[in-house]
């Protein structure tokens, strides 16, 4: 029995090498990266021969890993619950092609929104696709399930959903690793009639998914994920899933002593336990972190004669993160007593540009340049950058999602905004501000698009980034961007003069140019001299 | 027996390294533990936390449940009254009194101290002993020296996973993170005594 540590997200990943993957896909999302993070330093240190590398996006990195399952491989791909957006095509259809090799879809969820445009629950994606969803509540579970989620794959021929919220993925506790499995590999797959989605073959490969799902159903009736105890108390009952779990028995412990609980650990629900426990309480409460899933499952529409609490009646918040005192409080307890804050006030300490970060003298360029375009708009994206919106810049008006900036600029400035400015990084460019540049280039639309070309995905701890410097110069000019204006800037505070005048000149222009702001992240480049150092 | 440790700090001081040591020591002690921490996009230059839970039973929440810290560790004074809320009624603060002041309403020192001080607290100067001991980068093991004074692990088995720590980094890295986490450790087991 060896025991280890582990954050939940390396218990995925360390779960999926020992289900014997032999590919990793994934883009990197908190609190979803260090799944993908772990298994890349254990192929390095292991010499293990798996294949794990960056994808471009997740839908890229979605159709990888259907392509793994499909040469007969088992296979992770990762992401997080918005990620899940960019690669909901291949996952929908995912569904109808069914797998090969063993498919595992990890997507981290970011309930609270610790880093996050929204707290989107990615039980729903299960659901509309009819695939089976697992939810550990556990380090040791997120172990378990994800070495399980692979047998389950392959048995139901579906890829199987691990859910993760933030809390658990950036969680450690110490979990027991088994033995781990050889990596077995099927032939690769040649039934056409399965991967070829004609709406001939469509059709009956939907029928199909239809008709597993009575055997997907029976599974989760038994799975051991799922699991009903029922005590004397006959008056109030819980249904609590993944973390939530951890709550209520943290709760227990408290009072010293437990109610009936049903554990949810496996989507679709068990619905024979759930009438079991229905029938043996007066009252349930329903504790989930994330939407209402389960509870909006049990309710319905019509009424009916149980009675249900939980976020839909505001027993519990209808958003944000659950916390043991909010359960606490939700069973008629009374506030827990703690010291009082000081009166003193705690100003906030918000995340800021880095001291030296290049951002921000593109930021103070660009604000330079904005004094005499009252009417200009600056289109952002997803990345460090985003934190132009905070003071001291206050640079961008927008940001909603990956590529957003460009297509947004164009799309604004389409309908008269004057100058249209999108502010897009070098990893969210090759994600997807590609194909938005192309509609751009066609029409030579009057926007400045600025691609902050510090060569690294910043955001989410420096990974390499898969377009920069000279390859990123021949893919733009490649595109059919004017090389008058395709402007290279250098983001120094000495520049600032020099780079405000090319913003300037390059907006009295009425159509597309690009602005490249060349300069490499500083926390990458002194994770460069400190290795350099080390090694010497 | 049960340790509630709130850790709180700026991105960048250490909080992730310092969580390594408390939970290595305390699986190889025995103990179950649990322990949280923060990724992305807080960590650029903003307040973070990491709650870690040692205990003799089963550990449920992955976060202290308000009221029910024992320890808030400062690595930085301002944030170690962030979440006051969380500590036990009695509970104590253990922070280091040097600020790290990148935000332009940060508080005046005198007037935080004296907010710490209307607390059960121990506020000492990890930075300076940091610097004693051979850099400033050392503050974290400092202060997980002075708080080792309060848990149940033996301090050598933390030793022990302090060097492991640094063992990549060369001898003179672990001498000096040694040498910090001593100092930080007397450092306030004289002041146990006015407690």
């Amino acid at each position: 029995m060896k025991k280890e540590i582990f954050m939940g997200d390396e218990a995925v990943a360390m779960g999926a090498i020992h289900a014997g993957i032999r590919s990793a896909c994934g883009y990197p999302g908190t609190p979803s990266t260090e799944i993908f993070e772990y298994i890349m330093r254990y192929v390095e240190n292991h010499k293990a021969p798996i294949h794990a590398l960056w994808s471009s996006n997740e839908k890229v990195a979605y159709e990888e890993s259907l392509g793994a399952s499909y040469a007969g491989a088992r296979s992770i791909v990762t992401m997080k619950h918005v990620g899940l957006n960019v690669a909901a095509d291949p996952f929908m259809n995912s569904a109808i092609t069914g797998v090969n090799g063993g498919m595992v879809l990890a997507v981290a969820d970011d309930p609270g929104m610790h880093s996050s445009q929204n707290e989107q629950d990615s039980r729903y994606y299960a659901h509309f696709a009819y695939i089976l969803c697992l939810e550990p509540h556990d380090q040791q579970e997120a172990y378990n399930m994800t070495r399980e989620a692979y047998t389950l794959s392959e048995r139901f021929e579906i890829p199987v959903m691990l859910r993760l919220v933030t809390r658990l993925a950036h969680s450690r506790s110490s979990v027991i690793i088994k033995e781990p499995l050889p990596q077995s590999v099927l032939p690769v797959s040649d039934k056409r009639s399965q991967w070829v989605l004609l709406p001939v073959n469509a059709r009956q490969r939907y029928a199909r998914l239809l008709a597993v799902q009575k055997e997907i159903a029976s599974y989760c009736e038994e799975s051991p994920f799922n699991n009903l105890e029922i005590t004397e108390n006959k008056k109030i009952g819980v249904i609590a899933s993944g973390i939530a779990y951890n709550y209520i028995m943290e709760y227990f412990q408290e009072k010293g002593e437990a109610l009936s609980v049903l554990k949810i650990g496996t989507y679709p629900l068990p619905e024979a336990k759930i009438r079991k426990l229905f029938e043996s309480v007066e009252r349930v409460f329903v504790l989930e972190e994330g939407y209402p899933f389960i509870e909006e499952k049990l309710r319905g529409i019509l009424p009916h004669s149980y009675n249900i609490q939980g976020r839909l009646d505001r027993t519990l918040p209808r958003d944000g993160e659950l916390t043991p005192e909010l359960i606490r409080l939700a069973f008629g307890e009374k506030p827990k007593e703690h010291e009082k804050l000081p009166d003193i006030v705690i100003p906030p300490r918000p995340p800021a540009l880095c001291k030296g970060c290049p951002h921000g003298d593109l930021y103070n360029a660009l604000n330079e340049a904005m004094k005499s375009h009252k009417d200009g708009r600056v289109f952002s994206d997803i990345g460090c950058y985003t934190l132009g919106a905070l003071p001291p810049y206050n640079a961008i008006t927008t940001c909603v999602d990956m590529g957003a900036s460009i297509s947004m600029a164009k799309g604004a400035c389409d309908c008269g905004v004057n100058p249209s400015v999108a502010v897009i990084g070098d990893s969210t460019f090759a994600h997807s501000g590609m194909t938005p540049l192309l509609g751009a280039v066609r029409e030579n639309s009057n926007i400045k698009v600025i691609i902050l070309d510090n060569a690294t995905v910043a955001m989410t701890g420096g990974q390499a980034t898969m377009c920069t410097g000279e390859n990123m110069d021949k893919l733009i000019l490649g595109m059919g961007v004017d090389p008058a204006h395709y402007r290279i800037l250098s983001p120094l505070p000495k520049n600032l003069q020099e780079n405000t005048d090319i913003i300037l000149q390059e907006m009295q222009y009425q159509g597309l140019s690009v602005l490249v702001c060349r300069r490499e992240c500083i926390q990458t480049g002194k994770k460069k001299i400190k290795s350099k150092s080390e090694k010497e | 027996m049960k340790k509630d440790i709130l850790i709180a700090g700026v991105g960048g001081q250490g909080i992730l390294s310092l969580a390594y040591v408390l939970d290595n020591s305390a699986l190889e002690a025995g103990f179950y533990f649990k322990q949280t921490e923060v990724h992305g996009m807080a960590q650029r230059g903003g307040g973070v936390v990491s709650h870690v839970r040692i205990s003799d039973q089963k550990i449920h929440s992955d976060m202290i449940p308000t009221g029910k810290a024992d320890i808030i560790l400062g690595i930085e004074p301002l944030e170690s009254l962030r979440y006051v809320d969380y500590l036990v009624p009695g509970g104590l603060i253990l922070t280091n009194s040097q600020p790290f002041i990148n935000i332009s309403q940060y508080p005046e020192i005198e007037t935080l101290e004296k907010a710490i001080k209307s607390y059960r607290s121990i506020l000492f100067d990890a930075t300076k002993l940091a610097k004693e001991a051979g850099t400033i980068y050392a503050e974290n093991m400092v202060l997980l020296g002075a708080l080792s004074n309060f848990l149940p692990m033996d301090k050598g088995l933390m030793k022990k996973w302090v060097k492991e720590l640094f063992a990549s980094k060369g001898e003179k890295i672990v001498e000096i993170n040694i040498k910090a986490f001593d100092s930080g450790c007397q450092a306030v087991s004289l002041d146990l005594l006015c407690i």
